[in-house]
């Protein structure tokens, strides 16, 4: 029965999450810091894998056509690949663990070092004041770190295929263009949303409440990305199914 | 004023206060002295809010705290200032933003003035040339101090010191203790002071409270806390070899 007394304080953290900041100034500043955080520190790693999973892609698609499969399927799986799955999906999980650990490990050691009731002394909404700016950074900055991810990782497979011989750009081109639904690209950053959210509120959700000194910080920082992921992949069956099906 | 009515609090089955009630007087610097884990540091978060007690009240002025609503308590922990055990300090701000921090999340004024104004507090605490150092940068009497700048920024009506001079040397804890002292009768604060160093409470203290097993169970001044007490006041004050001479001379 703990998860019922953990899913009600959530919910309460959220409503006091979200009321109006009591400085508009230092709430937009505080928002800009996290947009850096979460999005401007972040490209590089997403650049990376994106590249790479692109790239791992065509290969391994490459390598299951042969006969009557055209080369064209290659560019189409490509680009249905990195749209439906690995960029919306992978990207929030490899966040998670790179953004949601810090989250949790910079609320949990403001926690325990007594800032967080310091700015509760102050008359300050700490929660407001600390997460929400997090959380609204989520939301808006990993849809597009999402589409530079599609677009590195459809350019990267095109690349490789074009390098290593197994599809000419012509096709890669016909394939990636074929059978294209643009609900697809809806689907994939309205999920991505969510998983920003996700992200962002679960892991300022650990570190808020960690308690007592720098191991339970760390706990904390490990539950925050742990259940980051899990919840991730339960939206993301609920999504797809909600959508697709 | 400060007042306390039977407070209470409990985590599970462990009642950690039983019945608590205190008067800190204004002007004053209040002492609230015991054992570690006699609840002397829940008594001090139920009074600021930080900890819901389970009963009891707390009065700021005769305004009933314990009774408000979230905005009302906002508005009255505006007039409260805290330095904590660990000065909890912001890393990421400068001495200087610290101290400006609670300034330019309430007072409304122009920014050259609220800068103004922290300038003003570091300076009263004898911190002039730290202002751009991190906290990380200067020693833990100076970090005591920017808190007490940052705590004195928004001129508050309250003061609460949580160990103010935990992991201080003595002289550096002196100068902290004086400083308390000072500024108290300075800004005509009520002053509630959490410790349990016995040199502290002689050189500053105005009014102390002893807690003891999540009551308080004796109340005086440093000079009455010679004379002696209960037994549980005299083991706790006469602990040390220092304090049993002093008792001698006395």
């Amino acid at each position: 029965m703990r998860w019922i007394f953990h899913i009600g304080r959530y919910v309460h953290l959220l409503r006091l999450t979200f009321r109006m900041p009591e400085r508009g100034r230092m709430f937009r500043r505080a928002l800009m810091t996290e947009l850096e955080a979460i999005g401007t520190q972040s490209i590089g790693i997403v650049a990376l894998l994106s590249v790479f999973m692109g790239a791992v892609i065509c290969i391994q698609t490459a390598h299951q056509v042969s006969g009557w499969i055209p080369v064209y399927t290659i560019g189409f799986t490509v680009r249905q690949s990195m749209i439906l799955e690995f960029s919306p999906t992978l990207i929030p999980v490899i966040l998670a663990g790179k953004v949601g650990s810090n989250i949790a490990s910079q609320l949990g050691s403001m926690r325990v070092g007594e800032q967080v009731d310091a700015l509760e002394i102050m008359g300050i909404n700490s929660a407001g004041f600390l997460i929400l700016p997090k959380i609204l950074a989520g939301v808006a900055i990993t849809p597009f770190l999402v589409i530079l991810s599609m677009g590195l990782g459809i350019g990267s497979g095109a690349w490789v295929g074009v390098a290593t011989g197994v599809s000419s750009l012509a096709d890669f081109l016909y394939g990636m263009r074929i059978d294209f639904n643009q609900f697809d690209v809806a689907y994939a950053l309205t999920k991505t949303t969510v998983f920003g959210f996700i992200m962002t509120s679960v892991s300022s959700y650990h570190g808020y409440y960690a308690s007592g000194g720098a191991l339970e910080v760390g706990r904390a920082s490990t539950r925050a990305v742990v259940w980051s992921v899990v919840l991730i992949m339960v939206a993301n069956l609920v999504i797809t199914q909600l959508a697709l099906n | 004023m400060i007042e306390l009515h039977d407070i209470q609090k409990s985590f599970g089955e462990h009642h950690v206060l039983k019945g608590v009630s205190a008067r800190f007087e204004p002007g004053k610097v209040n002492f609230v002295i015991g054992r570690s884990g006699s609840g002397k540091s829940v008594m001090t978060k139920c009074t600021v809010g930080l900890i819901e007690p389970d009963t009891g009240s707390v009065h700021f002025d005769g305004r009933n705290f314990t009774a408000m609503s979230g905005k009302e308590r906002k508005a009255v922990r505006q007039e409260i200032g805290m330095l904590f055990q660990g000065s909890a300090l912001f890393d990421s701000m400068t001495v200087l933003e610290n101290v400006m921090f609670p300034l330019r999340m309430f007072s409304g004024d122009a920014l050259g003035q609220i800068e103004q104004r922290a300038r003003e507090c570091l300076h009263r605490v004898e911190l002039d040339g730290a202002e751009q150092r991190y906290p990380a940068e200067v020693s833990g009497g100076m970090q005591k101090r920017v808190g007490i700048a940052r705590a004195i920024a928004m001129n508050p009506k309250y003061l609460f010191c949580d160990e103010p001079n935990s992991g201080l040397d003595p002289q550096t804890a002196i100068v902290i203790d004086n400083l308390i002292q000072d500024i108290t009768a300075e800004f005509g604060m009520t002053t509630v002071v959490v410790s349990h160093d016995m040199n502290s409470v002689m050189q500053a203290s105005d009014s102390i409270h002893f807690v003891h097993e999540g009551r308080i169970l004796w109340h005086g001044t440093r000079d009455t806390l010679l004379a002696g007490g209960p037994q549980e006041l005299e083991d706790f004050v006469f602990a040390s070899e220092l304090m049993k001479r002093v008792r001698g001379r006395g």
